[in-house]
Parts: structure tokens; sequence; C-alpha cells
């Protein structure tokens, strides 16, 4: 049980943005770089990942894990308020992107 | 501790240069470096000027098409065979959508793009964007051509619209290409003012002045000429971390109205400006993240919670029976000017009665497989800000194969506008929520001649800055023009001196929220300035309101906003696009005081004037500011064909094209 507490300002909404995988990101700041609205600034310790200033200006274009060059090592996270469902059309099985026990990925890349 | 709570008393991990100056020289300087400034620097570059790009973001992914783009309007290509002026014929007779089209759609900016965007696509493939079916995956679909390996979208007789394989990574590839041409870049630099000869209103633009959003260092820039290519004005009605603004919205949050806004402190003339629509407000989900019948998903079929399939009508009320008829003009139409095939438009009285069940679904199971490749795949692996959208969806095991993605659930009756419900859409967010000029081809913005010069000598303008040159293509086509009329000019100006006091009374306004430390902070600011919008210059106005309005936004401008605190440069920056946006606030409520008349075209309704669009009123109002006071002007509807003009647009085009 921790013993101790702060006094912070709120959670921002959203909360996260942006998850750093730090086993897999080496802090190259590639993510911070590609970011248009600087939501990411580079952790003062080289080599750990990027700190999460401003989720609250995230715009959610995914830049920054398209352009990373470790697959894995971040994930932009969609606001729990842009979550979106699909139904499997045989079944009638409902998902959702976040879901506990997710169905296995589909591994078909995009056109181009 | 979250990631916030552990950096908040970390010190700025960038270098704090506040005031610092640097200063740059070069022909031809660019403000804003997404779609628009892109093309403009590469085509400045090619014809042998020196060129400096400002950009707040990164160009390699800024600007609203930065995060890719999954059509291309090209109305005149080598497959269709249609010509510009063909195409220019019939887009004359186009009812109000569309970019171009309607009342106060701006034909030479229309022309332009008609003339243009086959070369823009062309451009791009020559720097590297395979934007055709170059590994055969679409071979023998009906939508390729299979001598060009062109794909079309939409309407596949009219053969119109061209399908861009790899849009999501066409500003890498234009990114390489400003770096080939020797382009100065540089990012992270926001531009706050114009400078000017003698540094008067009204006069000359010399150049202009930046500060770098995480350094906080200022820069002078000097040039023979400057282009306003910043987008356009965004989030001046609605703003909300917390559930409608930056992070629900498609809209690039780095769209402050930058632009309009040192132009207009310029002295430059702005129009358009009332134009507002309904905004998409807060209720939206990821853009095409969801289901949907229209645009990117288009000809996508929709089922209801049961299964049961939505009926498709064409533009004449009949109904389409087959999928691949959805791609084809209503019979007796010409290709491509009837109008999309679309769901029925009772659909929500049927929702209501029983009849289709909610939630409804995207049935892409039920597509052809090159359909359901091209939409999921294809569009939504390119278009903006939907590159992630595939590659998430597909992580968490959506298989379009055998999954039917969800619609938006919204109230029965934004399902009006069937195809599109995710957007703006009856009933789904109040009136006074609203976006300028709505559909980016009509916002309001810089009047521009032929050369898409302002109305200011040195001062050029392309994409969403313009008042009609949005949309990606739009944003492309300018651009591009505009690039080669700045350089023309440029090459042939002399350099002037910088007017230092005008320099110095720029940085006294810049720094000035860093001193502060009480008072407001950006967010209120933002989220104050849109109330005043809302309640004095939303859907219904009058005079005493827009007068209240202005009044409000100046007495927030002397009292607030001159307490406006930032702690670091990112605060700066949002603190300006603060200012920013009470200036083009500003600039909207005297352009609806300006037009006293309503215009359904214009979505401008004057409580005092309800007559819809008098005759005597169908013109374009100007604003602009002259010694401070605000000057109304007006142009014709085809001011561009008026002398000192030539009167056919073919002709004009000529003379101006620079090539």
């Amino acid at each position: 049980m921790k013993k101790k507490a702060y006094m912070v300002h709120n959670p921002l909404t959203p909360s996260k943005a942006v998850e750093f995988d730090p086993e897999i990101c080496t802090g190259c700041n590639a993510c911070v770089e590609v970011c248009r609205m600087d939501v990411m600034i580079p952790n003062p310790e080289k080599g750990k990942p990027p700190i999460v200033l401003y989720p609250d200006e995230c715009y959610f274009c995914g830049d920054c894990e398209i352009y990373c060059p470790l697959p894995g090592a971040n994930k932009m996270v969609f606001p729990l308020n842009q979550r979106v469902g699909w139904k499997r059309k045989e079944t009638g099985e409902y998902f959702r992107a976040g879901m506990k026990n997710p169905p296995p990925p589909n591994k078909r890349p995009a056109v181009g | 501790m979250s990631s916030y709570e552990e950096t908040i008393a970390l010190e700025w991990p960038y270098p704090v240069n506040y005031g610092k100056e640097t200063e740059v020289s070069c022909d031809v300087l660019i403000l804003g470096g997404g779609i628009a400034g892109s093309h403009a620097a590469i085509e400045a570059a090619k014809k042998g000027a020196k060129v400096v790009v400002l950009e707040k973001g990164n160009v390699k992914t800024s600007g609203s098409g930065g995060t890719g783009v999954d059509h291309w309007m090209c109305a005149c290509n080598p497959v269709n065979k249609v010509t510009a002026e063909e195409m220019f014929k019939r887009r004359q007779a186009r009812p109000s959508r569309g970019p171009g089209g309607g009342l106060y759609g701006l034909r030479h900016l229309m022309y332009i793009s008609l003339k243009e965007s086959w070369n823009a696509l062309m451009d791009l493939e020559k720097m590297g964007l395979e934007f055709r079916d170059v590994n055969d995956e679409f071979k023998g679909a009906p939508f390729r051509d299979e001598e060009t390996k062109i794909m079309f979208a939409y309407d596949y007789a009219a053969k119109s619209t061209i399908r861009i394989r790899g849009g999501a990574f066409i500003k890498p590839v234009m990114y390489e290409e400003m770096k080939r041409l020797g382009v100065t870049i540089h990012n992270r630099v926001m531009a706050t003012s114009l400078l000017t000869e003698g540094g008067m209103q009204g006069e000359k633009v010399v150049g202009a002045t930046g500060v770098n959003v995480r350094t906080g260092e200022f820069y002078i820039f000097k040039a023979k000429a400057t282009v306003l290519s910043t987008g356009q004005f965004l989030h001046m009605w609605v703003f909300s971390t917390e559930l409608a603004g930056s992070n629900a919205e498609h809209d690039d949050p780095n769209c402050s109205g930058g632009a309009c806004a040192i132009a207009w402190r310029a002295g430059a003339e702005l129009t358009l400006m009332e134009n507002s629509e309904p905004s998409g407000g807060g209720f939206r989900y990821p853009s095409y993240g969801v289901g949907l019948a229209g645009n990117t998903w288009y000809p996508c079929t929709l089922v209801d919670a049961n299964g049961k399939e939505i009926p498709w009508v064409d533009r004449e009320g009949n109904f389409v029976k087959t999928i691949s008829e959805r791609t084809l003009p209503t019979p007796g139409q010409r290709g491509g000017m009837g109008g999309r095939a679309r769901l029925i438009p009772d659909l929500p009285e049927r929702i209501k009665k029983g009849e289709f069940a909610l939630p409804l679904f995207a049935d892409l199971p039920n597509m052809p497989e090159h359909e359901r490749r091209a939409i999921w795949g294809l569009m939504v692996g390119n278009e903006g800000k939907t590159r992630i959208i595939y590659k998430q969806y597909s992580e968490a095991g959506f298989d379009p194969d055998k999954d039917l993605l969800q619609a938006s659930v919204f109230m029965p009756e934004a399902a009006r506008r069937g195809d599109y419900w995710q957007m703006a859409s009856p009933g789904t967010q109040p009136p006074q929520w609203r976006s300028g000029g709505g559909p980016a081809w009509r916002g309001g913005g810089l009047v521009v001649d032929w050369n898409l010069k302002t109305s200011l000598e040195g001062l050029y303008a392309g994409g969403n800055s313009v008042a009609g040159a949005g949309g990606h293509v739009g944003a492309a086509s300018s651009g591009r023009y505009v690039g080669r009329n700045a350089a023309e000019y440029a090459l042939k100006a002399k350099q002037t001196v910088l007017n230092r006091k005008q320099v110095e009374k720029e940085k006294a306004r810049v720094y000035a929220p860093i001193n502060r430390e009480n008072g407001i902070g950006w967010k209120e600011l933002h989220a104050g300035i849109c109330r005043m919008m809302q309640d004095y210059c939303g859907k219904d106005k009058n005079e005493t309101l827009l007068n209240r309005g202005l009044w409000w936004l100046n007495s927030i401008h002397e009292s607030e906003a001159s307490k406006a605190y930032a702690r670091n440069p990112h605060e700066l920056k949002k603190t300006l696009e603060c200012f920013a946006r009470l200036t083009v606030g500003e600039a909207i409520l005297n352009a609806s005081l300006a037009r006293k008349a309503s215009s359904r075209s214009l979505h401008f309704n004057r409580m005092d004037y309800p007559e819809m669009d008098p005759p005597e009123w169908n013109k374009y109002v100007t604003i602009h500011l002259e010694n401070g006071k605000v000057k109304v002007g007006e142009l014709p509807l085809n001011y561009w064909l008026q002398p000192p003009n030539a009167l056919t647009y073919e002709e004009n085009y000529r003379k101006h094209c620079c090539v």
C-alpha cells in the first residue's frame, strides 16, 4: 500500500494519448519530431521514452506510432469516447479495440 | 504518478531563448508548410528562387493534408480525356456544393485547380509517389484503367476522381524534394506578424516575424515575396479538450487562422468571412473510423442491427439495385455531374417507425473483394488520419472479410445525411456551434487576383488561407500556382529595408505573456473567445448582437488577453494563437455586420434582414483595415473577369500561370 499522496492537478482528458513500452523504446524521439502538436517532449534522461506532456492537445493522427522505427515501442491511444465496435457477421460476436481478450490480429497490410 | 504529475516540476527540455534574434533573408518566404506551402516552395525553388518555409509543426508530416489523402479530384486526366474547359463548363451549371460551385464559388480558383491538379499529381509521381496500381493488386477491377493502372473512385464512368495509393505518405515525399531543391525549412516556427514597408498598414509586405514554439527564439524574415499558406481558421466557435474541440474533431488544431489574423493586421483585404456552417461538434467518432456509406467508404453497403440492408437511391429517387450501379451515373445524366447514388433520404423516419433497427453497420463482407479492399485497404489505409485506424483496428482483430464495422449511434435524425453522418448533421449539435466556411473550399480568407496575389504588394496566398482554395487538391493546385507567381515577382523585385520600430513593437506583443504569472491560461482564453462567437455570432444574427460581440472581443483583448500568461514556449504558442483567434473573430464580426442581408449560400441568417439572397447583395463583401479603421468594400461575383482582367478564364490563366 502506498504511503504518500501528492497535491496535483486533476488528470487531463484524455489521460494518455500515447503509451510507451520502456522495454522497446530507446528514446530516439522520432515520435517527438513528427508530432505536429508537441504532445511529447524528450525525456531529460537520455535513452528513456519521451514524456507525454500535452495529451489534451493530441490530434490523434497516429504519426507518433506510424513513424516509430521500433514496432511496439509506442502506441497512440484513442480516448475512451472515441472507441468503436464491430460485429462478426457469421457468429454475431461483438468486439472492440481495447477489449479484454481480443480476437487475433489481422496481419494484412494497407495498400501502398 | 502519471506522466503528467511526474513532469510538472521539470525544467523545460529545450533551450529557452526568449528574445534572441535570428535574421533570415530570402526571395520567397512561405508561411505554413502544409500541402499548399510545400507545393509552393517546390515550384518557387524550381524557378530559381531562394525559398524559406516556416512551419509550426514539422514539414515532414504537418498540415491539414499532412496525414494523408485517399482521392484526388482530377477532372481532367489522360484517361477520361476531358479538357479543363469542358469540365469547367459543366461545373458552372453545378448546384451549390463542391469546389467553385454555387453563388459564391470562386471560379478563377476552380479553373486553376482544373488546370493544375493532374500536373500536381504528376509532380508527386516524379518525386516518388507511386499512386497507380503498380503491383497489379486491383487488376481487372472496374475502377482500374488497365493501360495506365490509374484507379478511380465514386463514378467509374466519369473517371474524374483518382484513388491515391500511398496517399498517407505524400508529405515525406514532398519534404525530401524540398530538401533536394535547397529549400530552407524552419520547423517549429510560427509566423506572428507581417512586416511592411515603413511599418505602415496597407503598404508593401517585406517579410514576417516568427517565434520558435520550442525555444521561444525570435525570427526576422526579410523577403521579396511572402506567401500565406497557414490553412483555414478552425475551432473559432467550439473549443474543449474534454468533449469537443481538438481531440474529437478531424480538423488540425494548428489551424488557428494565423494567415487571416496577420494579413488583417497588415491591412490586406478579406472576403467571405461571414460564411459559417453548423459544426461537426464533439459528437464525432474518428473520421472514417466508423461504418459509413460515403466518401472514403463509398459505395459500402450498410445494414441495420438485424442485417437488413439499407436501400440506395439515385438522384432521381429511383432504387439502385446492385452494388455496381452505385458507381455509375444516374441514367440520362452525364458522368460525374448528376451526383452519386446515396442511401434513402427518409432513413430517419424509417428508423423511428421501426423499419430499421439501430445500430447500423458497414457490411464490408457483402462487398466484392475489389471494393472491400479498395475501401478498407486503399482508402481508409491512406486518407487523412486513417492510416492509424487501419493499423490499430487490424491489430485489434478487425477483419473486413468477416466483420461489420458499426456506424455512429446518433439520434435517428442524424441519419438524414445518411452517407456521411459523422460530420455536421441536422440535430447533432447546438446551432450556435459553427465552423468557419464549413466545406474547406468555401471558407473565408484572403482576396486574391489571377496571380494569387492579395490586395497588398508582395503578399501572396494559397490553399485554405485563400477564400475558396480548400481541400487537398485545391491546396496542391493553388500552392504550385502561387509558388511560381511569387517566385517570378520576387526574382524581379528589390530587397527592402525592414522597419525596426515595427519589429520592436511585435517583439513586445509576442513576449508579453512570458512575463506574467497569474491572469488567465490559454485554454480558458480560447474557450472564452468561442463563447463570444457562439453567443454573438451564432446561427441567427442581428446588428445589436454583432456589435455587442465586437465589444466583448475588444474587452477580452484589453482585459483578460492582456493578462494571459505563458510558462514555456509551448504555452506561448497557444496564447499567441488565442490572440490570432481574437483578431479572426473581429474580422468575422465585422464581415457579418457589413453584409446587411441573409444568404442561403453563405448559411448567413440576419434576423434584421431576413430576406434570403436579395439580388442587390449578390456580391462579395470585403473588409480590410486602413489606419486601424475597418473599411468595407465589395467585389462583383465574377470580379476575376472584370477589367483589368481578360474576358475569358483561358486567357487569364495563360497570362498568369507562369509556366
